[in-house]
């Protein structure tokens, strides 16, 4: 079994990010990037799985600007075997991530997608769905566990009210969420050996599809300011306070 | 212009957020429609019926529709959609699961997790774990968008009498998801999304046995139970606990913050609520810079004694 995993570029999850004074974005020049981290939560979760012989190759694959190269190159490093950078200098949206990943997955014919649930720059959690969708096939979103038996698969999902556990049809389109599995740490050598894998570079716009942007930004703010408050000094304080000035109990 | 709601449940009761989703559709039009879409769920229909607000309630009994499982869910939505202008969920896991599916099979582009209606086709949706406010304009016909629960009003549950239509299920023989169980947390303690009051743990617990002290805290409070990241990785408590960016968003009256440090995916899930209280042992702990009241002090100390003093 092929398992495909996009994997986005995304603003380190460490960095406060700031709002353009033009407001048409955020500040991304000279800001820490990393692998999104439910990515790097996918291509574990794909490692583990050819780990255990279920799986054969892995390929991620992202879309964005040329250094996603690098991003490609850590989870190289993790232990996927190959990349594809789908290169554009566009903003590209869940609905058009799904139709890239829809036209490489016929490419490639993976059985199995592992994409995180959520970018943590845009929070869209969109694009898993999405892609199982136009491929019409399973979707197994917010995974905490994931078993494959019998030609299905048998996944405990993280909801609102606790955990939920679906059997699958394969092929399938899986999102990971935080509890899934803990990535390991890139080794110094294995940076090495990743640099040797194949990483193929394919123009966005080679690929003759409809990539344009449907939701317009009109603008970009920084969120209403919440000023700090007091330090009280005792419980009774606090309690006379709470009762008396804020009158929330 | 017309809305369509895809109503929460399970089968037996209407959750709280589709009330929400409700009030968000009538900002946009006020012609709304409720999907009511299950197995056994009459008494959900009926609930539905009885929104203020709401136009019509379309009900769809099947098996394949009782889990609520995306891909038959997503099917019928779509069999409806050229009746609508908005297809409208809350931001649920539920929510969250169908609606991007649904905007797929219709060739346009999700909306999620709104906080704010400017217009009919123009909306406000927090990015970068809410550091940032983006209003984006959609460009597609039909508009699927996922609203934040918290930040619309409850619809009145009652005072509304809408029509009822059954609906007849569109072909699907499909065996995509098949429901094998589910492990839900019980309590009876308020429902933490839309409590008046919230206690939170975070790593600074320590343990689950210790986790207790907020959970007595919670119950003089009678407010709900949240947790950080940190908390729920450690294992103190369930995964549906988690409070932040990539768990609930909640924005109760109070918010009492213990052992929490504060990380922006944390804020990100509780820094709208309106009074927020925090108790750190390390005044440094970014948590103070949001929290209205702030104790500096060791919280196996104080929040037992606030607790009793209550
Ligand atoms: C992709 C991603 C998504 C995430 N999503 C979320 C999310 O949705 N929600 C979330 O919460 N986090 C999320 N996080 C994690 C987040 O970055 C932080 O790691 C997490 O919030 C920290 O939890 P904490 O404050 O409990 O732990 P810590 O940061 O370790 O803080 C513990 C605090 O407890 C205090 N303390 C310890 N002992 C005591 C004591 N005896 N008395 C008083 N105070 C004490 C310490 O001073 C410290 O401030 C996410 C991270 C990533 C990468
Ligand atoms: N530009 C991209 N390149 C590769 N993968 C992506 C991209 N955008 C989204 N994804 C994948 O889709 C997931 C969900 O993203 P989103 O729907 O944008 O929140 C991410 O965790 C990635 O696995």
């Amino acid at each position: 079994m092929k398992i495909l995993v996009p994997i986005k570029r995304v603003v380190d999850y460490n960095v406060k990010v700031r709002v353009k004074s033009d407001q048409s974005g955020v500040e991304t020049a000279n800001v820490k990037m990393s692998m999104n981290p439910f990515d790097e939560i996918a291509v574990e979760e794909a490692i583990r799985l050819q780990e255990a012989g279920t799986a054969e190759e892995i390929i991620v694959v992202s879309i964005g600007v040329s250094q996603c190269q690098e991003t490609i190159r850590t989870a190289l490093a993790m232990g996927a075997d190959r990349g594809i950078l789908v290169e554009t200098d566009q903003q590209v949206q869940p609905l058009a991530v799904a139709k890239i990943l829809k036209h490489l997955v016929e490419k490639e014919s993976p059985q199995l997608v592992i994409a995180g649930k959520q970018a943590i720059d845009d929070d869209n959690n969109q694009t898993g769905q999405m892609l199982a969708a136009l491929l019409g096939w399973s979707q197994g979103t917010f995974a905490s566990r994931l078993q494959l038996a019998d030609g299905r698969l048998k996944l405990t999902r993280e909801v609102d009210g606790g955990l939920e556990t679906v059997s699958l049809s394969m092929p399938s389109v899986v999102t990971t969420d935080l509890r899934l599995n803990e990535p390991r740490f890139v080794k110094l050598p294995n940076i090495m050996k990743a640099k040797k894998k194949p990483l193929e570079v394919i123009p966005m716009d080679s690929l003759g599809l409809d990539t344009a942007s449907r939701v317009k930004i009109l603008k970009v703010e920084d969120p209403p300011h919440r000023a700090a408050g007091i330090k009280v000094a005792s419980v009774e304080e606090l309690i006379d306070k709470l009762k008396n000035e804020a009158k929330v109990i | 212009m017309a809305v369509l709601v895809v109503a929460e449940h399970d089968n037996a009761v209407l959750q709280e957020a589709t009330l929400n989703a409700v009030t968000a559709a009538l900002e946009i039009d006020s012609n709304v429609s409720v999907l009511v879409a299950g197995k056994g769920c009459a008494a959900v229909r009926d609930e539905a019926a009885k929104i203020s607000g709401v136009s019509r309630v379309l009900v769809c009994e099947q098996d394949k529709y009782e889990h609520q499982l995306a891909e038959p869910l997503a099917g019928l939505i779509v069999s409806l959609a050229d009746d609508y202008s908005h297809i409208i969920a809350a931001a649920t896991s539920q929510g969250k699961n169908v609606l991007p599916r649904v905007a797929a099979l219709l060739d346009v582009a999700p909306i999620s997790d709104i906080t704010d209606v400017v217009s009919a086709d123009t909306f406000v949706r927090p990015i970068y774990a809410g550091n940032a406010i983006a209003t984006v304009q959609s460009e597609d016909a039909i508009k699927v968008i996922t609203i934040r629960p918290t930040t619309f009003e409850a619809a009145p549950a009652d005072g509304g009498s809408a029509q009822t239509d059954v609906l007849t299920a569109p072909d699907d023989s499909s065996d995509y998801s098949r429901f094998v169980g589910e492990e839900l947390t019980q309590s009876d303690r308020p429902e933490l999304t839309s409590a008046r009051i919230v206690v939170s743990g975070g790593r600074g617990m320590g343990s689950s046995e210790n986790f207790q002290i907020v959970e007595a805290l919670a119950d003089k409070l009678n407010a709900a139970v949240g947790a950080s990241r940190a908390a729920v990785d450690a294992g103190y408590v369930p995964n549906d606990y988690q409070v932040g960016q990539t768990g609930k968003v909640v924005a109760p009256d109070l918010y009492v913050a213990v052992g929490i440090s504060g990380a922006i995916q944390h804020l990100a899930g509780m820094k709208d609520s309106k009074v927020i209280v925090a108790i750190n042992k390390d005044e440094e702990a970014p948590i103070f810079q949001v929290a209205d009241y702030g104790i500096v002090a060791d919280l196996f100390d104080v929040v037992p004694k606030l607790t009793e003093s209550l």
